[in-house]
């Protein structure tokens, strides 16, 4: 069978699994359309937690972003598994005492506020569309990738997939989907993972073959001397100009302000918090929260392994090997190997060979200067001396000739491993599994923060709960559309603004929720106005240095060396500090929400 | 569940909330990001990782996951000591705020 008809089976019988489910598992009352009747076992609800955290980002992209950035990837690993220690001691028991169904919903209750709850309404159904333009244009060009198809049909047919399960089962059937599709991502990210730590070290577990030497059959013919795979890496780093791989060039307080903005935002996502409501008690919450770092841990401790065995075997099989196989003389020639040319052609990588010797050199910097704005390579039709895709970008001073697009590490893998065709045909399910699911979990967000928290907790609270029911389908429906809308004409921002998901959940949510929980003295006015100053403070910073000041030095203004993405840390404190400050000027909180918070901190009582 | 006993529960789940803290902060800021250059001049014995690089890209992780599991078991043990375990059955399916 061909790598396509691999691919178009599994991808198949995947999507077939997912309706199946999303049939048996129909929603007919509100309760089972937000919270699946909380009566999700907590096992379950960990996995199912796993697969609405891990996205196609953290499935395609966190493994090659680690590949290049070397230790300052750290900040990754460390932010996005960090904030579920977060999660399970101070937001999830008492979430699931309070018992309702959104988070927009504790907000507004435990502070007695209509503004505080549409202020959190916004946040949410903002946080979750920045997030799912992403997943819609991820499941988009895995179709376009590996089935041919279009980037805009890959679109339409994904919408129709989350469509049936999501409209249909609510958040019954997005669990047991999710449970699913954690099976098929983990599954498929491991495989080829295994194997190439084979390859290179000869240790079935990535974990431990990250540390170990290369003894395998691929290793060993690129140890140089030095035992370790790290210290290897370091080495070939240290030859071809790059920092070396276990260093960072991030500066310290920067990689401290990002790891903690990414594990703040990260417990203050609204999507993974409302995961903490489906279960049936408090105690199966903390028992969750375990549950969904334990399965999170699995992906992430195997991704910096997986980014160490792609780099070295990247650096090894292309700096030196000559492009066109015809002009190999001897036997000390390396030549490219196949996957090199493909990617090329679906533009991922590109070669200017500056020096005209025939051999890709690859070294630190960029190999070629931005075109019409863009640092991507734009191709041009002509082919280059020995049959490359000519670029039009104009060629840098430096030595390098090569880009690598960070997106093809955990792509190309089973290529570079030489692994079997439908191990390819796993890898493409794996990424459309780790796209839907997250796609659905915060369509639900936003369908649920627009029937419950808009129409019956604000404008229509007369609703019956079959309107209730049919405005949260509508709901759902109405953002499956806009989601795949802005997959298929992704606005030009949504790179950009992936770090103000994060910074938005890190100073608005979080610290309104764990004041509502841990003081029984914060106040509306405290919480509201340490809300609105956090999210001023974080916007206005990212704003400005995203879109007004982006200026090549514009670094070097940073407030304290604090990037775009740590900010979130800085509003976090903002809000805090603005909310504390603020409490004693307002009145204190009713006796009824006092006796709310007496009620959410004791599990039974 | 009478006021003293309340509090003296809520005292004791802080305390459980702030070790826990404690041990987060300590694997990851601490020994990943600020002592990790440190750290860098020993390596995990046995294997190829220098330490400070093996707690940000892998220790960390570990110790995240652990530490969960700990919390549960304790917070278990905190309610059971002081009787406000939920029963068996299924009291959380009342949607109301109040149970």
């Amino acid at each position: 069978m061909s790598t396509q008809a691999w691919t178009f089976t599994i991808v198949g019988l995947t999507f077939a699994l997912y309706v199946a489910i999303a049939i048996r598992a129909r929603a007919t009352s509100t309760g089972e359309f937000y919270v699946a009747g909380k009566g999700v076992p907590p096992l379950a609800n960990g996995m199912a937690t796993a697969a609405d955290w891990m996205s196609a980002a953290s499935f395609l992209g966190m493994a090659g972003l680690i590949s290049f950035l070397g230790y300052d990837g750290s900040v990754y690993l460390m932010g996005w598994t960090g904030g579920y220690v977060l999660l399970a001691v101070l937001l999830a028991p008492y979430l699931r005492k309070f018992g309702k169904f959104t988070v927009p919903d504790f907000i507004g209750d435990r502070y007695e506020s209509k503004v505080a709850r549409r202020v959190a309404v916004f946040c949410a159904i903002f946080v979750c569309f920045t997030y799912v333009a992403g997943q819609m244009r991820g499941v988009g060009v895995v179709f376009s990738r590996f089935l041919e198809v279009s980037v805009e049909k890959g679109v339409l047919i994904g919408m129709a997939i989350v469509f049936i399960y999501a409209v249909l089962g609510g958040m019954k059937g997005i669990t047991w989907t999710q449970v699913a599709q954690y099976c098929i991502l983990i599954f498929a990210f491991l495989v080829p993972a295994i194997f190439i730590s084979i390859q290179l070290t000869g240790n079935p577990i990535p974990q431990v073959g990250f540390g170990s030497r290369l003894d395998g059959e691929v290793g060993r013919g690129i140890a140089s001397g030095a035992p370790w795979l790290l210290e290897t890496l370091n080495q070939l780093h240290d030859e071809l100009g790059f920092k070396p791989y276990t260093d960072g060039s991030k500066s310290l307080v920067d990689v401290f302000c990002i790891t903690l903005a990414l594990m703040v935002g990260t417990a203050g996502l609204p999507h993974v918090i409302v995961r903490f409501y489906t279960v049936p008690r408090v105690k199966d919450a903390r028992t969750s929260a375990f549950w969904a770092l334990f399965f999170i841990a699995i992906l992430y401790t195997a991704a910096p392994a997986v980014a160490a065995f792609a780099r070295a075997n990247l650096i090894h099989t292309v700096d030196g090997a000559r492009y066109a196989p015809a002009t190999i003389v001897s036997d000390q020639d390396k030549s490219l190997p196949d996957w090199f040319r493909a990617w090329e052609e679906t533009g991922l990588i590109a070669w200017i060979d500056k020096n005209k010797d025939g051999r890709v050199r690859y070294r630190a910097g960029a190999a070629f200067g931005d075109f019409e704005g863009s640092n991507k390579p734009a191709f041009s039709d002509k082919r280059g001396a020995n049959g490359e895709r000519m670029v039009s970008n104009p060629p840098s001073d430096g030595p390098n000739e090569l880009y690598v697009d960070r997106d093809i590490m955990v792509l190309a893998n089973p290529e570079i491993a030489g692994l079997p065709a439908w191990v390819i045909g796993l890898v493409a399910a794996g990424a459309l599994a780790a796209a839907l699911s997250t796609a659905a979990g915060l369509l639900l967000v936003v369908s649920t923060a627009i029937s419950h928290d808009l129409l019956k907790r604000g404008a229509m609270p007369n609703i019956s709960e079959r309107g209730e029911l049919m405005a949260a389908r509508i709901a759902a429906a109405v953002a499956v559309v806009i989601a795949g809308i802005m997959g298929i004409y992704p606005p030009g921002f949504v790179a950009q603004v992936v770090a103000f998901a994060f910074g938005l959940a890190a100073s608005s949510f979080f610290p309104a929720i764990v004041m509502g929980i841990f003081s029984k003295r914060m106040n509306q006015l405290g919480a509201v106005s340490g809300m609105v100053a956090g999210i001023a403070f974080t916007t206005g910073y990212i704003v400005w240095f995203k879109f007004i000041d982006t200026a090549p030095d514009a670094p070097s203004r940073w407030w304290f060396g604090i990037s775009p993405e740590g900010i979130g840390s800085v509003g976090m404190l903002v809000n805090f500090a603005v909310a504390l400050g603020l409490r004693r000027f307002g009145a204190p909180p009713s006796a009824a929400t006092q006796e709310l918070v007496e009620h959410i901190r004791v599990p039974e009582s | 569940m009478n006021g003293p006993d309340r509090t003296s529960y809520w005292r004791a789940n802080l305390r459980l909330i702030f070790s826990v803290l404690c041990i987060w902060f300590l694997v990851s800021f601490g020994a990943g990001i600020w002592g990790r250059k440190f750290l860098d001049q020993w390596h995990l014995p046995g294997t190829g990782f220098p330490l400070g690089f093996w707690f940000a890209q892998q220790g960390s992780i570990l110790v995240f996951v652990c530490l969960i599991a700990f919390y549960v078991r304790a917070a278990g043990r905190l309610d059971k000591r002081f009787g406000v375990e939920e029963k068996v059955g299924d009291p959380g399916a009342k949607q109301d705020g109040k149970a």
